[in-house]
């Protein structure tokens, strides 16, 4: 028993030494973000250094994050929600947790399109959605756009990951705006049985899956092919080298993108560090970051992104406002359900 | 009534920890509109499907392995045994959806494996067979390699607390030790290993990464993708409430199915059992059979998850990297001795007063482990919001004080969820050791003038060590391991092991996120090694 009593008083030991709630001192901002900590922390040190406030930081799943902040109510004390693509900032705001802020900075460097129509929230990188071919098997002129890809000629030829995925969701999302329900459904009808197999994994998984010849086009996110070619892994960087990025839609809409971007609490007490960290997030400085870190493209046209990027090529994107796909994401999911893509 | 304090305390005890489920539950009654319609004409049937085959497929793998290497260490001798009786326990410590990745890692078409073969051979893509590993089967292996040693810590401590004087009876009169092991062993193990069993499927039914990496669509990947991609809560809640039900009819089948037995042994003395020493070739088959297992449960995704991590462990590990680990191990440690505690309590209780509702209250208490723990979560967000909300609120009108957030996110939150989710886990292994004592002992201990707590503290709880080792073993893993009530409840620039581990590999940044992996697994070897060394200790043959 003897045993037993020390692990006890051990324990209750450990419990005491919990109890250390956040300061309150200093200036500070609570984030609620759907980045995930590496992909946010060294932005926010950086933040930290420049202004002095400090940031303290949860990250998880964005809809999870959102019932965090609706049960918390007005005494939630996040300041600030943080969200990898539109449609989660569009229910953030129509659950009633947001509220529009003023800056004139935002206002003036970010498109419209990356931004909510009340201010209610802002994009901050560009996460973009084209089509990847393997070199060595399919030529550019044979590609045009998302559309074509449900022609007989892709039969058995393309790896796309499980409609589950929200960067999926988003896309058909934005081909409904564009092409209505019933032609968006035939083409994922046919889409589905152009699959090379049935989807499984993530974006890299597609990619890999290419290179080694299982199928010759995948979709997927940029940023994962450029995480890929700057892998230290060298069987990721060989499987992405052989991919070329195909901008589709160039004549037409434009290539398909999604954001990650932010909004302002509803029942934020630190609203002014609030706005000055969402400017900060939208500086030149930032932006340049998401591009060399992580691949992603600047909001605003006028920052220069890294080599990988850049070797890319321009591209046009896809005007529709963002916060559409948001609108629009349910019937998605819907459609493809119907569709058979798992 | 004269002991009506553990009436009470255990009612109290379980309807607090119901709330969560009740949450769930509650919501079947709010109109979820016209999205069942669109679930059952589509993809509900694969959901159900699914499920039922997963859980088919886990429960035939994770019993082979559990009780026959249980079975096997337990009463037999082979060379490596003395390893293989901890050592088997070391699968335990990888969270399923990591396991899933190593192993997708080198099987995947894209992988080592099948590259080196085309290589080989010249062939491409479609030439040749190999076994799909992103598949229900493949969820299946995978869930049965880390899931077994659940039923295979019960069923060996059930087997080596069997009075081995009925083995040594059903030797004598003539049973092999096939013969033996079917018709005495394994009966009289059989609530150990149901309880093993029934921990297996609840977790195979709440598992979301591994299913959601291999792109097999079951309940809980219908819950999420109803509640994110559909965005209708209500339907996914009332999804969630279809599995709790799963879970109810389990549980009651498998009472009922033993209502009329006892599984205690009335024997008075134990002997050292002659462990049936292995010849020829059963010896060797023993040992490659725990081998196999060892190497394909542990060994081989540990070996790939180093791999990774000799690459990447440099820019991984750093000051942060360290509180983690403690955080990790605190938050793990709280809550194994409050499971524990819990566990005793509403076990002991149930034992001095049998009554329904008593019965019915613990039973309860032990569903929520089938529940992902996302589900738990926002069981637990949504009542504690309002509680703190409502005290705020009365609180400002009153005396004009507001009390802000007491408990949404604070540890306490934590580990209320970790209660609710994991009490099955102690629940479960402190039932399997107290349903071996028998009553008799309480009766005579009673008749001596003993109290229920004394009897308790001075015949139970020393009786029961082997099974509070491992309930206290199983808790503290699962902690470790335990990550969507984590990712949602944690405080402030609060992480943990299994949080680092995840965001960078959801972010398919594998090699990165091997360096947490594998400090999961070493936290989680250091009380196997230590518990199970002092398990071995308190084999009723050991003196």
């Amino acid at each position: 028993m003897s045993r037993f009593g020390v692990v006890f008083a051990a324990l209750a030991g450990f419990c005491s030494s919990l109890y250390s709630t956040v300061a309150v001192a200093s200036p500070e901002v609570n984030l609620y973000s759907a980045r995930k900590e590496a992909l946010i922390q060294p932005l926010l040190e950086k933040f930290t250094a420049d202004t002095g406030i400090k940031v303290n930081l949860v990250t998880g799943k964005a809809d999870a994050l959102l019932k965090r902040l609706k049960s918390e109510g007005r005494n939630s004390p996040a300041d600030v929600l943080l969200t990898t693509d539109a449609g989660r900032l569009h229910r953030a705001k129509a659950a009633g947790v947001t509220k529009a802020f003023n800056s004139v900075l935002i206002n003036s460097v970010v498109p419209a399109s990356y931004r909510d129509a009340d201010n209610h929230w802002v994009g901050l990188s560009v996460r973009s959605r084209p089509i990847l071919y393997v070199k060595d098997r399919v030529k550019p002129a044979e590609l045009s756009t998302y559309e074509a890809l449900s022609g007989a000629k892709w039969k058995q030829r393309i790896c796309i990951r499980s409609s589950s995925n929200i960067y999926n969701q988003s896309l058909i999302a934005s081909m409904i705006a564009a092409n209505g329900v019933a032609e968006t459904e035939a083409w994922a009808k046919a889409l589905v049985a152009n699959m090379a197999r049935p989807p499984k994994g993530g974006d890299r998984d597609q990619i890999k899956a290419a290179a080694a010849g299982q199928c010759d086009i995948a979709i997927a996110n940029t940023y994962y092919l450029a995480g890929m070619l700057n892998s230290s892994d060298e069987d990721q960087k060989r499987a992405a080298q052989k991919m070329g990025v195909f901008w589709p839609n160039q004549a037409g809409r434009g290539a398909h993108v999604n954001i990650s971007g932010a909004a302002l609490t509803r029942y934020s007490k630190n609203a002014d560090n609030a706005i000055k960290l969402i400017e900060f997030l939208a500086s030149e400085k930032a932006q340049q970051w998401y591009a060399e870190v992580n691949g992603e493209y600047p909001v605003l046209g006028a920052v220069t992104v890294g080599e990988t990027l850049k070797a890319w090529g321009e591209f046009k994107a896809d005007a529709l406002n963002v916060g559409k796909l948001g609108e629009l994401n349910s019937e998605a999911v819907m459609l493809m359900d119907r569709a058979g893509w798992k | 009534m004269k002991f009506s304090y553990w009436h009470t305390s255990i009612i109290a005890t379980t309807l607090l920890l119901a709330i969560p489920l009740a949450v769930v539950v509650a919501n079947v009654f709010v109109p979820a509109g016209e999205v069942w319609r669109h679930l059952a004409a589509t993809v509900l049937q694969d959901y159900i499907v699914n499920s039922l085959l997963l859980m088919f497929g886990v429960a035939i793998g994770s019993l082979i392995l559990g009780v026959g290497s249980a079975w096997l260490v337990s009463v037999t001798e082979f060379p490596g045994r003395k390893y293989f009786e901890w050592a088997l326990l070391l699968p335990m410590a990888i969270p399923a959806y990591i396991i899933a990745y190593t192993y997708t890692g080198m099987l995947d078409f894209a992988g080592p494996v099948q590259s080196s073969l085309r290589e080989l051979t010249g062939w491409g893509y479609g030439d040749y067979w190999f076994p799909e590993i992103r598949s229900l089967g493949g969820a299946a292996v995978m869930l049965s390699l880390v899931l077994y040693p659940y039923i295979y810590l019960l069923a060996r401590a059930a087997f080596l607390s069997q009075s081995l004087c009925v083995l040594e009876v059903s030797r004598s009169l003539g049973n092999g030790p096939w013969c033996t092991f079917f018709h005495v062993g394994l009966p009289l193990a059989r609530p150990a290993i149901v309880a093993g069993l029934s921990l297996v499927l609840m977790e195979t039914l709440a598992d979301y990464g591994t299913v959601q990496y291999f792109g097999v669509s079951t309940f809980t990947t219908g819950i999420f993708r109803t509640w994110y991609g559909l965005d209708n809560a209500p339907a996914a809640a009332q999804l969630a409430a279809m599995l709790l039900l799963f879970v109810v009819v389990l549980v009651t089948l498998e009472r009922i199915s033993r209502r009329q037995s006892r599984y205690y042994n009335t024997g008075k003395r134990t002997q050292p059992l002659q462990r049936l020493k292995l010849v020829g070739r059963g010896r060797v088959a023993a040992s490659l059979f725990c081998f196999a297992i060892l190497l394909s449960g542990f060994l081989l995704p540990a070996a790939q998850l180093a791999s990774w991590a000799i690459n990447t462990y440099q820019t991984m590990i750093d000051a942060r990297f360290v509180t983690l680990f403690f955080n990790t191990l605190e938050l793990a440690a709280i809550s194994t001795a409050l499971a524990l505690v819990i566990a005793l309590l509403l076990n002991y209780g149930r034992r001095l007063q049998p009554t329904r509702g008593i019965r019915f209250a613990v039973r309860a208490a032990g569903l929520g482990y089938a529940i992902p723990g996302t589900v738990i979560a926002i069981g637990v967000v949504i009542p504690f919001g309002w509680f703190d909300n409502t005290l705020d609120s009365w609180m400002r009108a009153q005396f004009d004080v507001s009390t802000g957030l007491l408990l949404s996110g604070t540890i306490a939150a934590l580990v209320f969820a970790y209660m609710v989710r994991f009490l099955a886990v102690s629940l479960h292994a402190v039932e399997s050791g107290l349903e071996r004592i028998t009553p008799s002992m309480d009766e005579a201990a009673r008749a001596m003038g003993e109290k229920p707590l004394g009897i308790l503290g001075r015949i139970h709880i020393p009786m029961l060590k082997g099974s509070l080792i491992t309930a206290l073993l199983l808790v503290f893993v699962d902690v470790l391991k335990e990550l969507p009530a984590t990712l949602i409840l944690r405080p402030f620039n609060f992480n943990t092991l299994a949080v680092r581990a995840y965001e960078l590999a959801s972010d398919e940044r594998l090699a990165d996120s091997s360096t947490a992996a594998l400090a999961i697994v070493v936290a989680g070897l250091v009380p196997v090694i230590l518990l199970s060394r002092s398990l071995s200790k308190t084999r009723s043959f050991a003196k």
